[in-house]
Formats: C-alpha cells, sequence, structure tokens
C-alpha cells in the first residue's frame, strides 16, 4: 500500500497565470490596510479610553457628541471598512488552512463574507443616519449640545 | 513561530469581537435606552479586565502586523526579524503600562 503525500504546500489548483492575481492584491491590502489601521484604531483607543474619564465616560451622549463631528463620523467609517475587510480577507486565511472539505469550506467563506457585507452596510448607515438629539427623549441622556 | 501563532490567534479574537462591538453600537440608532443599558453592563470591573485583554491582543496584533510588513518590505527585514520580535514583545510591555493603571483606575474608580 503506498499512500501518496502531496509535497507540502502544493496549492490545492495550480495558480491562474491569466487575468487580476487577487491573492496579490489580497496580501497588499492586508499591509495597506494594517498600516492605517494602527492609526486609526490608536487613535480611536486613546480617544474613547484614555481621555478624560475612559470607559466610564462612553454613553448615548459621549457617542453623539462624537457623531456630531464629520471628522469622527468619517474616521469611524474608514475604520469599520478597513478591519472588516481585513479580518474578513484574515479569517479566510484561516478557513484555506484549517477547514476540510469543499462544501464546508465554502460555507465558511459565505458566512464570513456575509458577515463582513452585514456589518459593513448596517455600521455605515447608522453613522450617516444617526440622530444626536432624537426628539422626546429624556435631555439627561443627550449630549449638553441638544439644549441649545 | 509563536509570533505566528499569537498574530494568528489574536487577529481571530479580534474579528469575533469586532462584530459584536458593532452590532452594540449600532443600538444608538435605536434609543439612548437601549444603547445605555447594554454599554452599561459592560461597565463592570470583570469587563475592564476584559478590556485589558481585549488592548493587549490589538496592541500585539498592530506591532507584530508592522515587524511582519517591515520583514516583507526591507531589505534587512529577514536578518533583523528576531530582534524586530524583541522590540515588538517591548513595545508591547511599554504601551500596557502606560494603559493598563490608567483604564483600570477609570474602571475602579467610577
Ligand atoms: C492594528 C493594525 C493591524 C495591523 C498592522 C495588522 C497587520 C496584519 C498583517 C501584516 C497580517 C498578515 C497578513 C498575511 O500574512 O498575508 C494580518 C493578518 C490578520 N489580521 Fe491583522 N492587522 C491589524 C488589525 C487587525 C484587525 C482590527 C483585525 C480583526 C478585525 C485583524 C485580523 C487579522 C486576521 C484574522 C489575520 C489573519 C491571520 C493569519 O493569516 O495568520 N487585524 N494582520
Amino acid at each position: 500500500m503506498s499512500a501518496t503525500l502531496d509535497a507540502p504546500r502544493t496549492p490545492l489548483r495550480p495558480a491562474r497565470k491569466k487575468g487580476v492575481n487577487w491573492e496579490k492584491w489580497g496580501w497588499i491590502y492586508m499591509r495597506v490596510s494594517g498600516v492605517v489601521l494602527v492609526v486609526l484604531i490608536f487613535g480611536h483607543l486613546f480617544m474613547n479610553l484614555i481621555v478624560g474619564d475612559g470607559v466610564s465616560a462612553i454613553d448615548f451622549a459621549f457617542v453623539g457628541g462624537k457623531w456630531a463631528d464629520p471628522f469622527w463620523q468619517w474616521w469611524d467609517v474608514a475604520m469599520l471598512w478597513l478591519a472588516l475587510i481585513h479580518g474578513g480577507n484574515g479569517m479566510r486565511t484561516l478557513v484555506n488552512d484549517y477547514a476540510r472539505g469543499p462544501k464546508f469550506r465554502a460555507a465558511l467563506k459565505l458566512a464570513i463574507l456575509a458577515a463582513v457585507a452585514i456589518l459593513i452596510l448596517l455600521g455605515t448607515l447608522v453613522v450617516f443616519t444617526f440622530e444626536p438629539c432624537p426628539i422626546g427623549q429624556p435631555a439627561d441622556l443627550l449630549p449638553s449640545f441638544c439644549a441649545a | 513561530m509563536w509570533s505566528w501563532v499569537l498574530h494568528r490567534i489574536t487577529g481571530v479574537a479580534i474579528f469575533f469581537f469586532l462584530l459584536v462591538h458593532i452590532l452594540d453600537t449600532a443600538l444608538v440608532r435605536v434609543s439612548p435606552e437601549a444603547y445605555n443599558a447594554v454599554i452599561g453592563t459592560y461597565q463592570t470591573p470583570i469587563m475592564g479586565l476584559g478590556e485589558v485583554a481585549l488592548v493587549g491582543a490589538i496592541v500585539f496584533h498592530a506591532f507584530n502586523g508592522l515587524r511582519i510588513i517591515l520583514i516583507d518590505f526591507w531589505s534587512k527585514g529577514t536578518r533583523y526579524q528576531k530582534a524586530m520580535f524583541y522590540v515588538v514583545i517591548a513595545l508591547w510591555v511599554i504601551t500596557m503600562l502606560g494603559f493598563t493603571p490608567r483604564h483600570l483606575i477609570n474602571v475602579f474608580s467610577h
């Protein structure tokens, strides 16, 4: 009985010779988004956890105060898109490495894609349709500028 | 090899946290009460310690990610990969020494 083993790192199918090299662009994306994410995430953690009273100050009024400024809206939306696509693509790498069986692999990748797409859509809508001073809500829960 | 294992584990952990974090933040679109109720359940000592672990994971993944990028693009990157790993550890320790006391004071004094 001579079972044959593939040489280590034998690809599932030969690399494409024509067309867009998506794996290469994915590889480049991981590095470019990584550099930008360091700035976005460290800035996010600094503003929300270090400045002032940190986590204990986070509530609706805090978020409302931040997103009243387009600068922080765009900051958070950029972070949302870059991090979800970076994380989703990284999770795809893990599925490629560990998941066995073509159906199972396809199902996991579809789940990752769905989660990333739905959360990008949801997050973007929330940031841009957010109302910091909803009518009929108790004033003590709202940002202070709502009273003016 | 351990840098790679840690990079994977922290990457996955951050991804799952991010899914939950977007959903809880989306509650601002529901109502101030809904958002404050859920965020309030996070503002406990246990969660405060969890946040230290989470920030620790992100800071490691970030610094080690920059190290990977340097290994790939800097001509001397592979030669100094081990030294850069020790730099990553050192920067991680320094960052966490700055972050942890500040964060725990915020968690425990309110
Ligand atoms: C803070 C800035 C970040 C930097 C500098 C960074 C950098 C990197 C780099 C260079 C890779 C390797 C890609 C490859 O080998 O082709 C990677 C992988 C990965 N990252 Fe990040 N990343 C960051 C943030 C994040 C975030 C926020 C998440 C989660 C949403 C994440 C999840 C992942 C995952 C799951 C992998 C795949 C792990 C693997 O292939 O072993 N990263 N990251």
